[in-house]
């Protein structure tokens, strides 16, 4: 990847960064960390990798993301906000009652949110059925489906990544966003699902492994998976919860906590210190 | 000796009727097609129908994925697995965002018969009820059956349909029967007493009725298909009509008709109301007629219910 996309895109990722914390902050509840650990690849996504419309969010030949690990949704209504789809203010109404912006993702009421999820392990099943029914009508549209790792705990997901191999989705790409975190510590200590990528490779899909936060790898796998034939991709991305907030990095406290005010405006100075930065 | 035909046979030859009048459909099912009897939807259009395998959870997901795109899309098991093992996939990923799925449930109650206890799904409706914008039907016999699945069809949203294994009785007409969503049918007139029935108990209300009225006794006798949205006004005419209420079916009397019907009747006109069903036990092995008996679910039970009610 040049350096000046490569710029643009750290630029991009750093106010979706922004847009999670203030709609977190303002919520005064959401998920902050596992939305940041998502924000790169997400940004990468939208704005580089996916056929989508901002001004026509439902046609029909767009490619479709479902994001499963659904509590992660300021991560992915800031990339939203941040691609057109809706005002990036909006992001300050995040969970509040009058608000279009659910805790979870609501297809029906958020423009170029895919599909409803929030109760984990379903949304991988829900892109399996997208990408099936593409294959059904010859459509070259893709899916991509974003799990968390403690996710891979909900039996469904494996049912999911059964049916997707046995049924040849190369049109599927799951990225399991590996930040070893989950609500009540280490996926290894609650209940690890170790080795993710050999067992998504005994299930017989195509394995990629990446490091979350840097745009070359996120490229590269995607132009990989890109070239898959006959196999559903999994893209196993090591990542840093809470990445890009030196409080917040690698510590399941948050999980689930949205900042203070004085934590809201240590996370936005060194997010503003990063972009500025950046414009060196 | 009337000719009898299990719903589930009724649902897999109309989706193929379904198919073959134009309808763009998906059937999916969980490793049970030659009892569900997608099987002869499979026959017929092969490429329209997947085998998820043995995981419900995820076939429903697939359903909504696949509504998601537009397509029609049926999704078959038997109703333990598709209310009861799916229930939060159902609620969550299909009910919440209102996604067109219809849902085909089969082997419902305890007419499943010899597999006992653990198949016999007596809470589906109870399940399904709480589910907003969930449409629920459980057709009586062969040709309400079919015009159900056409219904569900034309109707925007999802739809749960209740389809049994027993072979039951055909008493409906196909050449007058017409089918409204969310419309009970009168198949009686009557004044001393309401019985309202569903599924494979629609019939053996209708055979009660002819015991009572030969004992001097006049019993109206509703059929309710869509048990959700519900005709309310059949029933408080009933209750403001008849004064007493007899429901019957095979499912729990706990969240099924019965409760529906209470619940309109206590907002808009109170009446006593007697349930027939499963009172809130299991099922268990057995061929399927004598465990209708032993659970009275017969029209013996029913004509035993109003005598004591009417007490004569």
């Amino acid at each position: 990847m040049d350096a000046v996309l490569k710029k643009e895109l750290e630029v991009l990722a750093t106010k979706v960064r922004m847009g999670v914390i203030e709609a977190t902050y303002n919520a005064k509840s959401g998920h902050p960390g596992g939305s940041l650990s998502i924000a790169d690849t997400l940004t990468y996504l939208y704005f580089r990798r996916m056929n989508v419309d901002p001004k026509n969010p439902k046609k029909a030949d767009r490619d479709r993301l479902v994001l499963s690990k659904g509590h992660t949704s300021p991560a992915l209504y800031s990339v939203l906000a941040n691609r057109g789809y809706f005002p990036v203010d909006e992001l300050k109404t995040f969970r509040h009652i009058d608000s279009r912006l659910q805790g979870h993702p609501e297809m029906k009421k958020i423009p170029g949110v895919d599909m409803t999820t929030g109760s984990l392990g379903q949304g991988i099943s829900a892109a399996c059925g997208m990408a099936l029914s593409g294959k059904l009508s010859n459509e070259a549209y893709k899916v991509y489906a974003i799990l968390g790792d403690g996710e891979l705990q909900e039996g469904q997901v494996w049912e999911a990544a059964m049916f997707a191999a046995h049924m040849q989705l190369d049109n599927l790409v799951a990225v399991v966003d590996n930040n070893n975190l989950q609500i009540d510590g280490k996926i290894t200590e609650v209940c690890s699902p170790y080795p993710i990528d050999e067992k998504f490779e005994a299930f017989g899909w195509h394995v990629i492994n990446i490091n979350a936060h840097n745009f070359d790898e996120i490229e590269n796998a995607f132009f990989e998976a890109e070239k898959v034939a006959g196999k559903p991709v999994a893209i196993i991305q090591k990542s840093i919860k809470g990445k890009g907030i030196s409080f917040m990095e690698d510590k399941a406290a948050w999980h689930g906590t949205a900042p203070n005010e004085e934590q809201y405006n240590q996370a936005m100075a060194e997010l503003q210190a990063h972009l500025e930065e950046l414009d060196k | 000796m009337s000719i009898t035909k299990a719903t589930r046979d009724s649902y897999g030859e109309a989706l193929v009727k379904l198919a073959d009048s134009g309808k763009d459909l998906i059937v999916l099912d969980a490793d049970l097609a030659a009892a569900t009897k997608t099987g002869i939807f499979k026959k017929a259009y092969p490429d329209k129908h997947i085998d998820c395998g043995i995981a419900e959870a995820n076939m429903m997901g697939i359903a909504a994925g696949i509504a998601t795109t537009g397509k029609l899309v049926f999704a078959s098991s038997f109703a333990m697995f598709a209310a009861g093992r799916a229930f939060e996939i159902v609620r969550n990923s299909i009910g919440y965002p209102h996604l067109n799925v219809k849902i085909g449930a089969t082997h419902a109650g305890i007419s499943v018969g010899e597999d006992g206890a653990t198949h016999q799904c007596n809470e589906d409706i109870a399940l399904m009820r709480t589910i907003p914008g969930m449409t629920i039907i459980n057709p009586a016999d062969d040709v309400e059956a079919k015009a159900a699945v056409f219904a569900a069809a034309e109707h925007i949203g999802p739809v749960y349909m209740r389809f049994g294994r027993l072979a039951v009785p055909v008493f409906n007409d196909e050449s007058t029967y017409k089918f409204q969503l969310g419309k009970g049918i009168e198949l009686k007139n009557g004044s001393d007493i309401t019985i309202i029935a569903t599924g494979l108990m629609v019939n053996e209300a209708i055979e009660a009725e002819k015991v009572l009225s030969s004992k001097g006794i006049s019993a109206r006798v509703i059929n309710i298909h869509t048990i959700k949205p519900i005709d309310r006004d059949i029933i408080i005419k009933a209750a403001k009509e008849t004064g007493k209420i007899v429901t019957c079916e095979e499912h729990s009397v706990i969240g099924g008709l019965g409760s529906a019907v209470c619940d309109v009747v206590c907002e808009e006109y109170p009446v006593p109301v007697y349930k027939i069903g499963v009172n809130d036990t299991f099922g268990k092995s057995g061929p399927a007629k004598d465990l209708l008996k032993e659970f009275g679910l017969s029209s013996e039970n029913i004509v035993n219910t109003v005598l004591k009610v009417l007490g004569k």
